[in-house]
């Protein structure tokens, strides 16, 4: 691959999935998409890139774009975000929502569904505090192959260990054979979508609380402040965003506010100035 | 420093645990079966046991049920470790008192995400 076919490529990359891969990342193209040449049967990488250029095949472009897309996740990953899910925004809905009775949550960037379902056992844990409650989780995921193992909810022995406690596991996953499979009690409380970030999603709805974690790193700047943009606008007054821990919005939106006591939490700003939002008082 | 205290018949295994176990900050200490391991929890009760099931003398099952019974033996958090990979085992070991549950194969992702879940390892320790 040349090094014009490679500038090629981050731009399509970036023009359609705002995937921002910088120019040292070549050795990830290279180990990425060979799998995708031989899927397509094509002889290399410069005519990859010549196929992906004539745009003959959108099967071609997605399954690109969904190679070069990193899907790690695991259950309940990072622990942290859980923590402050159970015992911060959970207790902090239960009371400011109930009246409507209703919570709607989105992650978005689903992977193959360990994050929302991790979230819909701490909701199931939490039901009897919920009686009679309207709870929507949204999964989002550019990957269509990532989302139909997701729907499965099938998953090795390996990916079932990591992060998950053993006792949400017993009560929640069927052994069959090597694999296990999530119950239908938690599989159908996700709705799992195929979702570009890049492109519109009004058509979502408003959510109450949004996971977008370890998705924005790869994006650019200008990238990064759009989604944030448009995800702030799909949030109440008192809505709220949880990301990676690595992540910031130090410079980049002030749609958005931290919140001073919990990592990784953002509200919606009030003014459009990125004042620090007050901590969630009383709930700790 | 947290003392883990590693139950394994296999040299193999207990090394491999004990280098993942060592490089996540924690001090460990080895016994080859139950009977050995209840000896070590006698003189250093641990703070977590990394445990087999099936082993000559005593296996993991009849030694987690002696344990839970001693003075103080109810403190140390209790993760089996084994190749017995299916729902009955998993329930039996939680009935009989473990914490916490690993499937072997295993690698240290899973090992720190456990240890993690008991609040053996700091939110922040990377793995």
């Amino acid at each position: 691959m040349t090094e014009l076919e490679f500038e090629a490529l981050r731009a399509f990359l970036k023009a359609r999935s705002g995937l921002a891969l910088s120019p040292d990342k070549r050795y990830l193209v290279e180990s990425r998409l060979t799998s995708v040449c031989t899927r397509f049967k094509i002889e290399s990488l410069s005519r990859l890139v010549w196929e992906i250029k004539s745009g003959r095949s959108s099967a071609l472009e997605n399954a690109t774009i969904e190679a070069m897309t990193t899907n790690e996740t695991f259950f309940f990953r990072d622990k942290a975000p859980f923590d402050l899910f159970q015992d911060v925004l959970l207790p902090r809905y239960i009371k400011e929502r109930a009246t409507s009775r209703r919570l709607r949550i989105w992650c978005a960037a689903a992977s193959t569904g360990q994050e929302p379902y991790s979230l819909a056992m701490l909701l199931k844990e939490a039901a009897a505090r919920m009686p009679g409650w309207q709870i929507d989780i949204v999964a989002t995921d550019i990957s269509n192959e990532v989302l139909e193992k997701a729907r499965v909810g099938v998953y090795n022995q390996f990916e079932v260990q990591r992060g998950l406690p053993i006792r949400l596991m017993v009560k929640y996953f069927t052994q069959k054979g090597e694999q296990w499979q999530i119950a239908p009690e938690i599989r159908s409380m996700v709705d799992f979508r195929y979702l570009n970030l890049i492109e519109d999603f009004s058509r979502l709805g408003q959510f109450d609380i949004v996971y977008c974690r370890n998705v924005l790193i790869y994006f650019d700047t200008p990238t990064k402040a759009n989604v944030l943009r448009r995800i702030a606008q799909l949030m109440p007054a008192d809505g709220s965003l949880v990301l990676g821990a690595s992540e910031t919005i130090l410079g980049i939106t002030d749609t958005l506010t931290l919140d001073s006591a919990y990592r990784g939490l953002y509200g919606k700003s009030a003014s459009g100035t990125g004042t620090t939002r007050p901590a969630l008082a009383g709930i700790r | 420093m947290t003392y883990c205290l590693i139950v394994d018949d296999s040299r193999t295994i207990r090394k491999v645990s004990r280098d993942i176990v060592e490089s996540l900050s924690l001090e460990v200490a080895e016994a080859e079966n139950g009977a050995a391991g209840l000896a070590a929890c006698q003189v250093r009760m641990p703070d977590i046991v990394l445990l087999d099931w099936n082993m000559p003398v005593m296996d993991g099952y009849s030694f987690l049920k002696e344990l839970r019974k001693r003075p103080g033996g109810e403190t140390p958090k209790v993760v089996f470790c084994t190749t017995e990979n299916d729902m009955d085992h998993i329930t039996r070991a939680l009935e009989a008192g473990a914490d916490e549950y690993i499937m072997k194969p295993f690698d240290k992702v899973i090992l720190a995400a456990k240890f993690r879940e008991l609040g053996l390892l700091s939110e922040t320790c990377s793995v």
